[in-house]
């Protein structure tokens, strides 16, 4: 944009530098000159001083300097401040002019070149006459200088250059041209840079010398003059808390001035000037906060001094630039580091002026609304001599006239009415927009979505408003979403129906369509005479003509749109328009719903399609169609409803496709399922409503899924929370929000018309052949074919179930590992209504626990649904339990021959294995033999016959067996030794004959053999009698290679007296055995302990007296005398 | 305000309403912010009342969001200087108290437009004292 009456000038902007002019520098053709000036522009960093250079000639003619007055007292200003003066002494009037001139110290022709270089002076002199410029001389030369003092040329002639050219020696410098060229032009600039310091003070010093003369009454303005030079020289000497200082004094000033109608533009661009310079120093000395609150202070202040009534545009304009202004330089600070926060960041000035900038549009356009006729101004008023104003703020007709009376009211009107008739021209709305879009890139930045979108939204307008259609609906419909998401009905309507206006304008037939739609939805807070005029337009749009213009648009603009709609009619072909209605919220409503979530094959699956319209009127739609997941079924589920396009609102009430507004339609789809879909889901996938026809223009909506659009996910969820009692409608009605969405459905297969029974004996017994008779028996109307059974372990238990588990059909053998776990469609044949047939299945369980198992049969079946003759296949699963136990407990124990119980074994000496079968089994077993099998390590003593053979075991019954054994010595075995096995063959007892028995086998315990140097037995009578004899007879063996010395001593007892030897020490050869006799006479009747016989081997320390009462008896029993000699004895007496 | 839409939103006068309803809407991303900063303070010690939301020229905005974030806020004419930061906080108690009672309602299903005549007799005479 070029810029405006309201811009700042640059020479406000500018950040105001020391301004020094360069004398004497070729630099077009002389290369050592251009190198010095190249030194001094080129890298300005900002570690160099703030120098802004020129290169000049040296007779260049500097303003020239009004002769100062040594009175004010008859001077009466004319303005507040010169458009020039700050330019002046930013690029005109320098601090500083430095003279360069080529010479060495040791220049022959010295004396000619001095005079040469002192004329040169003088001609600045000459220029700068007035002015406290000061003058500074540098000499280029070509030898590096020695250092200072070293040179008595050189300081003499210096002496002598300064003294020829008025200079003071600060103000000679050398530059030797050398190596080093940009180290000597720092330390130059330095040096230029104090003297320019120095010239800005005393010219700050000069204007505050000025005061003393002012008087408040005629000299006010020149108090604010004063102040703002001062701080602006302050500025140029980079005295920046002085210059803020002189400013604040500067804009207090400034409203202290008289403000009256015909300078208040004056003071009000002063004060902006005044206050753009503070804000911007506070922002330099990182006080952000001074400079917030100077600019809300200046806005309070300016805020109501609108001035003119006829130019109140020009005060939005001013607010709008101040804003504009220091967004500017907050987002300047930004940029150099300055945080802002959410609440407080350069977005808010940029929409302030935003919407000044529109305000300054609205007052435009009641005040400049002048007759096309109204002639610009000629000559015209705002000319000016120069082309420029004199003052800052001035009106051009009337520049320096300070009385606040009109003196021509005629000249004034003109000047009025021209600046009336220029703002007609000022394209507002490109003004707007930038600053808005300034704003939106801003509360991007600090996290204000909500607050980008409402300035979108006015960009949009205002792009309306520039009839930028396609821009304004681009940038709308951005937004939309947003409002539609948060819900925001009110403000979302506002947008639509600007958007709809640009889509009207632009004839845009798809966005008009979508837009209507909506605008007629529930969303939509428009009245409703609003919404019967663009559900009119709507449907005129559907009928293939144009639509009615929306109100409140440009009339230029709807000529050329009913233009551009009739070219559209006449283009007319097959429009159709399908729109995806998920992403707003159209005035249909659509609601899929499943009558189940599962259907049989055999009968058709039942769906309605819910319909409601919002819209004023009645509405008819020309068809329905539903797509599925599987699209063979589409075709079933089409409605259509063949209708002339006039018809769309005639006939209303009628037909199926007539929707009337607020009352829900449903619409009852059947079709029947193909039989692979069983066991399969199938979903709706979409919907489409076609409203309008192909002849003429034919919107399709298209819902996904089973319905839904934009607002009702949550209208759904409100309603399930409700609690609200919903009134009684009629029995064919329903309450839309009763309607929950149910787009899926699963084809399962027909319901199976046969019984499978199982028959078993539980529980299952390891390792038998397990009898499982299923009964499958048909209770279908029709011959069912091809009847299978799958049987056996049901799959997904434990892996080990599988290896331990066998099925087959045949129980006349054993089965092995081989055999399957589950038998697979074993095919069974037909069978006719009322038949039944029986399957046996054997199942052998390796392992104890439970099982499940699975009977599955499955069959085919013509049957007809709708007239429709298909083949279904059914099938009936059972599952059983079956708990798998051992048959029977075996118990093994070893004892002794005197059936004690043994703990270990003695070599040599025999023993007895007793095995106690414990049934457990419910049901009746029978022992068809059992085997005792031993290991080599043991030899029977006796025949190893089965003494259980043919025997039944009720439950709890057991069956024992006793074979007497004997352990041959072995020597000492780890562990002990290693018996056998016991085999016990089995059946049940109810088993038919061909089922074979099973052999179970029970590894036999090992036992502890033990092997003792000296084994002995007794032999005695199984009873003794009182006082009649009892012989016993021990027999000792030496199972040992040594001979053995023992001794044998025998204990008395009360219950016996005996005979034989009672105390001995004799000798056992290796093998042999010695026997012992005695006579024992019991005395007492009873269970009596013997005369214990105590052996005592010398040789084996460890054989005790208690380990030999294992092997011959302690006690014996005693009958008392017989009472037939007891008789006798009577009868003798 | 519950999730973000509009549960009740008035305003008098009522011309230029549409501004009001987007300078509400707009407020809301600060309101966020507020809640989100919030978040980690302790949920007892936690102050309802959000203060000044954001400045303007002409209105000033403020917020106020319940424990269960429900959000109140408020637009005023920011010439209005009878209006301190007590005055505010007693009007938004005020408003919570009376939407407490219209949450106590058996019949009001929480997330529906307050229709409560209660409620809107409240925010009626509460506007006629402040204009």
């Amino acid at each position: 944009m070029s810029p405006t009456q309201w811009d700042f000038p640059v020479e406000l902007c500018c950040r105001p530098m020391a301004f020094v002019t360069l004398t004497g520098l070729d630099v077009v053709f002389n290369a050592v000159h251009r190198a010095v000036w190249d030194a001094f522009c080129a890298n300005r960093r900002a570690d160099r001083v703030p120098i802004s250079f020129k290169v000049l000639p040296g007779d260049h003619e500097y303003p020239k300097c009004r002769p100062k007055r040594t009175s004010y007292e008859w001077y009466i200003p004319k303005g507040i401040l010169k458009t020039g003066w700050m330019n002046k002494h930013l690029n005109l009037v320098p601090a500083l002019v430095v003279v360069f001139y080529e010479l060495d110290w040791d220049e022959p022709q010295w004396k000619e070149k001095q005079s040469e270089c002192a004329t040169r002076v003088e001609i600045v002199r000459q220029s700068l006459q007035g002015r406290n410029t000061k003058v500074a001389v540098v000499l280029i030369q070509k030898k590096t200088p020695l250092p200072p003092g070293e040179d008595v040329i050189a300081s003499e002639r210096a002496a002598a250059l300064c003294d020829a050219c008025e200079l003071s020696g600060k103000s000679l410098f050398v530059l030797p041209h050398t190596d080093h060229l940009v180290g000597y032009i720092i330390r130059l600039e330095n040096a230029f840079y104090e003297h320019a310091q120095t010239y800005y003070y005393t010219e700050i010093r000069r204007v505050k010398s000025h005061k003393e003369f002012l008087n408040k009454t005629t000299h006010q303005l020149l108090f604010v003059r004063h102040q703002f030079k001062i701080a602006f020289f302050s500025e140029l000497k980079q005295d920046t808390q002085n210059a803020l200082k002189n400013y604040r004094t500067a804009y207090n000033l400034v409203h202290e001035l008289r403000a009256h109608e015909t300078n208040i533009l004056e003071i009000k661009t002063m004060a902006g000037f005044i206050n753009y310079k503070i804000c911007r120093l506070c922002f330099q000395h990182n006080t952000p906060l001074d400079a917030i609150a100077q600019f809300r202070k200046h806005i309070d202040f300016c805020k109501k001094k609108i001035g003119s009534a006829e130019l109140s545009f020009e005060h939005a304009a001013w607010m709008s630039k101040q804003f504009q202004a220091f967004g500017d330089l907050f987002d300047e600070a930004i940029k150099l580091g300055l945080t802002a926060i959410q609440t407080q960041n350069p977005g808010f000035y940029y929409q302030q002026a935003a919407y000044y900038a529109q305000e300054r549009k609205q007052l435009a356009k009641t005040l400049c609304n002048h007759e096309a006729s109204v002639m610009y101004p000629n000559p015209d008023p705002l000319e000016t001599q120069t082309g420029v104003l004199d003052f800052y703020g001035q009106r051009s007709w009337r520049q320096g006239i300070l009385s606040f009376d009109l003196s021509d009211p005629e000249k004034e009107k003109v000047g009025i009415l021209a600046i009336q008739l220029k703002e007609r021209n000022v394209v507002h709305s490109e003004m707007i927009i930038t600053l808005l879009s300034n704003a939106v890139a801003q509360f991007k930045k600090y996290k204000c979505p909500r607050m980008k979108s409402h300035l979108m939204v006015q960009m949009g307008e205002e792009y309306y408003y520039a009839k930028d259609y396609t821009k304004a609906l681009k940038l709308l419909d951005y937004v939309m979403c947003d409002y539609r998401s948060e819900g925001w009905w009110t403000l979302l309507t506002s947008i639509l129906t600007t958007a709809l206006k640009c889509s009207y304008l632009m004839a845009q037939l798809k966005d008009y369509i979508t837009y209507s739609l909506e605008l007629l939805g529930r969303a939509s807070t428009l009245k409703d005479d609003q919404k019967s005029r663009i559900e009119k337009n709507l449907i005129n749009v559907l009928m293939n003509e144009s639509p009615d213009p929306e109100p409140d648009c440009d009339i230029l603009a709807v000529k050329t749109a009913q233009k551009l709609w009739a070219d559209r009619i006449s283009l007319a072909g097959s429009n159709i328009f399908t729109i995806a209605v998920q992403d707003f919220v159209p005035f249909v409503q659509c609601k899929a719903k499943f009558h189940a979530p599962s259907f049989h094959v055999d009968v058709p699956i039942q769906f309605d399609i819910y319909l409601k319209a919002d819209c004023p009127h009645p509405i008819r739609f020309s068809k329905l169609c539903v797509s599925f997941n599987n699209q063979e079924y589409n075709q079933f589920c089409v409605i259509e409803e063949a209708s002339k396009a006039s018809e769309v609102l005639e006939n209303l009430t009628q037909g199926k496709m007539c929707l009337v507004p607020g009352k829900t339609r449903k619409l009852l789809f059947k079709f029947v399922a193909k039989t692979e879909d069983v066991g399969k889901k199938i979903e709706i996938t979409s919907v489409d409503l076609a409203l309008g026809n192909e002849m003429g223009r034919c919107v399709v909506l298209n819902w996904q899924g089973g319905g839904g659009d934009a607002a009702s996910s949550q209208e759904a969820l409100q309603a399930a929370r409700s609690f609200k009692r919903r009134p009684k409608l009629p029995d064919n009605e329903v309450h839309w929000d009763s309607i929950i969405i149910q787009a899926s459905t699963m084809i399962i297969s027909r319901v199976p018309n046969i019984s499978v029974h199982l028959r078993h004996e539980p529980p299952a017994l390891t390792n038998e052949m397990y009898c499982l008779v299923v009964t499958v028996e048909s209770h279908e109307k029709t011959e069912i074919r091809d009847v299978k059974l799958t049987a056996g372990l049901k799959p997904g238990q434990d892996a080990n179930l599988t290896q331990k588990t066998h099925v087959t059909l045949h129980g006349t053998e054993l089965c092995d590992e081989s055999y399957p776990a589950l038998l697979t469609d074993i095919p069974l044949g037909d069978l006719h209504p009322g038949e039944q047939l029986e399957k046996m299945l054997y199942v052998r369980c390796g392992t104890v626990g439970s099982r499940m198992f699975l009977v599955y049969v499955s069959y085919l079946i013509n049957t007809t649904v709708e007239e429709k003759e298909i083949v279904c296949k059914c099938h009936k699963d059972e599952t059983v339990t079956i708990e798998t136990v051992f048959p029977f407990d075996v118990a093994v124990k070893f004892v002794s021959t005197k059936f004690e119980h043994l703990e270990r074994v003695y070599a040599d000496i025999p023993f007895l294995l007793m095995t106690d079968v414990l049934s457990a089994s419910p049901w009746a077993l029978t022992i068809v033999s059992s085997e005792l099998q031993l290991a080599p390590s043991m030899t029977t003593v006796d025949q190893l016959e089965s003494q259980v053979d043919n025997v039944v075991l009720q439950t709890g019954e057991s069956a024992s067996e006793c074979f007497c054994l004997r352990c041959p010595s072995l020597g000492n075995v780890e562990g002990g030794v290693a018996t056998g096995h016991y085999i016990i063959s089995w059946k049940r007892t109810s088993a038919m004959e061909n089922i074979p028995t099973i052999s179970t086998v029970i590894t036999l315990p090992h036992v502890i053999v033990e092997t003792i140097p000296l084994h002995v037995n007794a032999d005695l009578p199984s009873f003794g009698r009182v006082r009649e004899s009892l012989p016993v007879k021990y027999h000792l063996q030496n199972k040992t290679n040594l001979v053995q010395d023992v001794e044998i001593s025998v204990e008395p007892s009360d219950a016996f007296m005996f005979s034989g030897l009672k105390q001995i020490r004799l000798r056992i050869l290796p093998g042999a055995e010695q026997e012992m006799l005695y006579n024992f006479y019991p005395l007492m009747a009873g269970y009596q302990q013997l005369p214990s016989l105590s052996i005592n081997l010398l040789r084996f320390p460890n054989f005790t007296n208690q380990l030999l009462r294992r092997f011959i008896p302690t006690s014996i029993f005693v009958k008392p005398q017989g009472r037939l000699m007891d008789d006798t004895s009577i009868a003798a007496a | 305000m519950a999730k973000n839409y509009p549960l009740y939103i008035r305003s008098t006068p009522t011309e230029n309403e549409l501004k009001f309803h987007y300078m509400v809407h707009t407020s809301l991303d600060v309101v966020d912010e507020k809640i989100s900063a919030m978040g980690k303070a302790l949920v007892d010690q936690r102050e309802l009342y959000l203060g000044l939301l954001y400045p303007t020229e002409d209105y000033k905005v403020y917020g106020y969001v319940t424990n269960s974030k429900v959000k109140f806020v408020m637009v005023v004419d920011s010439s209005n200087t009878a209006l301190r930061d007590n005055e505010i906080r007693s009007m938004f108690r005020k408003l919570h108290n009376s939407y407490t009672d219209v949450m106590c309602n058996p019949f009001y299903n929480p997330g529906d437009r307050i229709q409560s005549r209660a409620f809107d007799n409240m925010v009626t005479s509460m506007m006629i004292q402040v204009c």
